[in-house]
């Protein structure tokens, strides 16, 4: 295992989305994270990168496995972490964000990890705040670094991302993964499909430069990648598809419409699965095709890298000096 | 004893009669007594307290039909007389206020309250607009007749639409009855519900909910054809498509009593500068794709759209420091609606006596009143203004009590100097400190 050099990865104090960064920024991440991957697989999972340095998650919307993600990743790298979820904080309390982040800020945290179920929220904090802000998901923009381990976990199995065909299948319209996968995908050279019914989808899907499907057969005919989405149940109900039911017969991964995909085609799924409704079991708990666990995997070691690539600006003394 | 003014060496503009000259005007007593090219030329100037315009232009005061303050019930954001100095800053020499207050504005006494409040304070003239429903609710039409008594110049539920096309048909009978003016919104509220930009590329980018134009259009159609069923005097407060203007064209072609407003923001924003999530250009309609500003722009030219208005809209911190979709809605404008619109004029897509007429003659005609003409006898509710002077907005210079001009840092031309309200001068802008 080679320890990886100090140079510089990101040229921004944030990780904001995946829109700003660049092919190269986003390899360099990728390259970091195959360092932490092996790392994370040793005996000794302690390093002191981030020793002394203050980490704070700050989570409006709950979350498992993101929260839990980042925080091991912190802890790794040898930071102080703190979470802040929404029940225990003052914003239940009327607090307005700016306020809340402006007074965690006055507590002179590094590196705040934000999720809140609003659009561009984390980027208003950003403009308020003089630590580093990750995004881990606002309202239906970004989740960059969902993107960057679902890249990771697609780089590692087929070792590169030109010309492979990545279908993402589900309510996009409503998806911050599917819109950062979207533009890492497309940066990098992949062929992007967007297989969903047309309340799933925004009217204008076909701008971002992909190609749109509303029979899920002829979306995954030939595909590599199938990277389904989470289906928010209270999006269910008649307001955007009629029934559980009637979803999964059309848009539901099963054994059946998964053979229309390229042999061998990996299964993703950004988590937590509705079994029945979005995936069948029996294809999500299937280790020959499904990567679903090892996403989480790179998950930790994707953190750590942005973590990791964000604390050199910081020694660098551009963010939070005195 | 007589009050008189002369105003000399201007360039006079009067759309209603399409003036475009070098003259003076004559003010006694705080109407217009006498106006011509030759006015002055060699008069005596003793008498009189004389304004040398030096060649800027003269125009009737500015109209601007879409005022919402907070007052009563938010001074916070804006009170009458806050208000009306950004007005008068703006060369606006008559606000029509909008019902949307707290508490509303559907009783005769809170018209009352609205004429003597803004007697007692604002420097600009301020005609009330009083609501269409009870409490702005879209369930039951207010005292239409009683209100109009009053003082109310229209009826309106502001920035709402009456969702029941039961109720809107009752109420536009109703008016019709009394010749009282309706004000509409026309935003189909199932439609765009929880949506906070146009729907589009850029929305779907940004992940902000958003609603289609034709939300908008929907709307727009639906109450030309009640108008068609009650013949009521109808005026749809602001638009902002292509596909609005194109039913509002050919409603008129078919004899309705339809008219329609623009925002000056519409003319001069689309949908790309709400850039990363700034709230301050978060309005109500949205603002639109670069085709839709287009058409805006070719309605104001063509004379399809009748009036630009301010729709201004003063917000706190409070309201606006917030993410995107939680954030309000609204913008000012009194002070900016006479360079932004001047605008298109400058870009070449309409003259300036178009452009004037929008803001003074058509406002006056739709509302029936007295005023936005430099005709003998008129008030002498004047501008005086260079259209050309160069000028960056300052959000910090500007006079409104709130903070949330969409047009920070925007670069534009021409401004008023001076303002008069019944011949008394409202706003000198060489002798303000700023």
């Amino acid at each position: 295992m080679t320890v990886p050099s100090d140079h510089p990865i990101l040229h921004t104090s944030h990780l904001l989305g995946i829109e700003g960064l660049s092919a190269g920024e986003i390899t360099g991440l990728l390259d970091l994270a195959e360092h932490y991957v092996a790392f994370n697989r040793g005996a000794d999972r302690k390093a002191a990168i981030l020793k002394g340095r203050t980490l704070i998650n700050l989570f409006f919307e709950a979350s498992t496995r993101t929260q839990s993600s980042f925080e091991l990743a912190g802890k790794r790298l040898g930071a102080d972490v703190l979470n802040m979820s929404v029940k225990t904080s003052s914003v239940a309390k009327g607090e307005t964000l700016i306020d809340t982040a402006t007074t965690l800020n006055a507590m002179r945290p590094d590196i705040l990890v934000v999720r809140h179920q609003d659009s561009g929220a984390v980027e208003l904090l950003s403009r308020k705040l003089d630590c580093c802000v990750v995004n881990a998901g606002d309202g239906s923009h970004e989740h960059p670094t969902q993107a960057l381990l679902d890249a990771l976990t697609i780089r590692r199995r087929r070792g590169s991302f030109e010309g492979l065909i990545v279908a993402i299948c589900g309510d996009v319209l409503h998806s911050r993964v599917a819109r950062s996968n979207i533009r890492l995908l497309g940066l990098m050279g992949a062929r992007v499909r967007l297989i969903a019914p047309r309340t799933l989808l925004p009217g204008d899907a076909e701008r971002f430069g992909v190609e749109v499907f509303h029979d899920m057969k002829k979306g995954l005919a030939g595909a590599d990648i199938v990277m389904m989405l989470r289906l928010q149940l209270e999006r269910m109900a008649g307001a955007f598809v009629p029934s559980t039911r009637e979803y999964f017969h059309f848009y539901g991964l099963d054994r059946e419409k998964l053979a229309y995909a390229k042999p061998g085609a990996l299964v993703m799924h950004p988590g937590p699965m509705n079994r029945g409704v979005e995936i069948d079991s029996d294809v999500a708990d299937d280790i020959e095709v499904s990567v679903i666990q090892e996403q989480v995997e790179m998950g930790v070691a994707i953190r750590m890298a942005v973590l990791d690539a964000l604390s050199r600006g910081l020694a660098l003394g551009g963010r939070n000096t005195p | 004893m007589k009050k008189r003014i002369a105003f000399v060496n201007a360039r006079l503009i009067d759309p209603a009669t399409k003036l475009d000259a070098k003259g003076g005007v004559l003010v006694e007593n705080g109407k217009i007594a006498d106006i011509g090219p030759r006015l002055f030329g060699d008069a005596d100037r003793s008498d009189p307290e004389v304004i040398d315009c030096k060649g800027l232009v003269l125009a009737p005061g500015l109209i601007d039909m879409r005022v919402f303050t907070g007052e009563p019930g938010s001074e916070h954001r804006e009170t009458l007389e806050s208000a009306s100095r950004a007005a008068a800053a703006g060369g606006v020499t008559t606000m029509v206020v909008m019902p949307n207050t707290d508490p509303v504005i559907d009783e005769p006494s809170l018209v009352d309250f609205i004429t003597r409040r803004a007697a007692a304070t604002a420097s600009v003239r301020v005609l009330p607009m009083a609501a269409l429903t009870r409490g702005l609710a879209g369930e039951t039409m207010t005292e239409i007749g009683l209100l109009k008594e009053a003082g109310a110049v229209a009826f309106t539920d502001g920035d709402r639409t009456v969702a029941n096309a039961r109720v809107m048909r009752r109420a536009l009978a109703y008016a019709s009855t009394f010749g009282a003016l309706v004000v509409g919104h026309a935003e189909d509220p199932e439609l765009s519900a929880g949506a906070a930009m146009n729907e589009g590329e850029f929305a779907m980018r940004l992940g902000i909910p958003a609603a289609p134009s034709m939300a908008e259009t929907i709307a727009v159609e639906r109450d030309i054809r009640l108008v068609e069923l009650t013949g009521a005097r109808y005026h749809f407060g602001q638009i902002s498509c292509r596909a609005s203007l194109d039913a509002i064209v050919e409603a008129k072609r078919r004899g309705l009593p339809i008219t329609c407003g623009v925002s000056a923001y519409h003319l001069a924003l689309n949908e790309l500068d709400v850039g990363s999530y700034y709230t301050f250009r978060k309005v109500k309609p949205p603002l639109r794709s670069e085709a839709d500003r287009a058409a805006m722009v070719e309605g104001v030219a063509s004379g399809a759209i009748d009036v630009i208005v301010s729709s201004h809209d003063p917000q706190a911190a409070d309201t606006k420091r917030l993410p995107f979709a939680q954030a309000a809605f609204g913008a000012t404008g009194l002070e900016t609606l006479l360079p932004a619109a001047l605008g298109i004029h400058h870009e070449g897509r309409a003259t300036l006596m178009r452009v004037l007429e929008t803001l003074t003659l058509t406002p006056a005609r739709i509302l029936d009143i007295r005023a936005g003409t430099l005709a003998k006898g008129a008030p002498a509710d004047l501008v005086l203004f260079d259209p050309d002077e160069p000028f960056v907005v300052d959000a910090a210079a500007l006079r409104s009590r709130a903070r949330n001009t969409p047009f920070e840092g925007r670069k534009f031309q021409g401004r008023a100097r001076m303002t008069f309200v019944g011949g008394e001068c409202v706003f000198d802008r060489a002798k303000e400190k700023r």
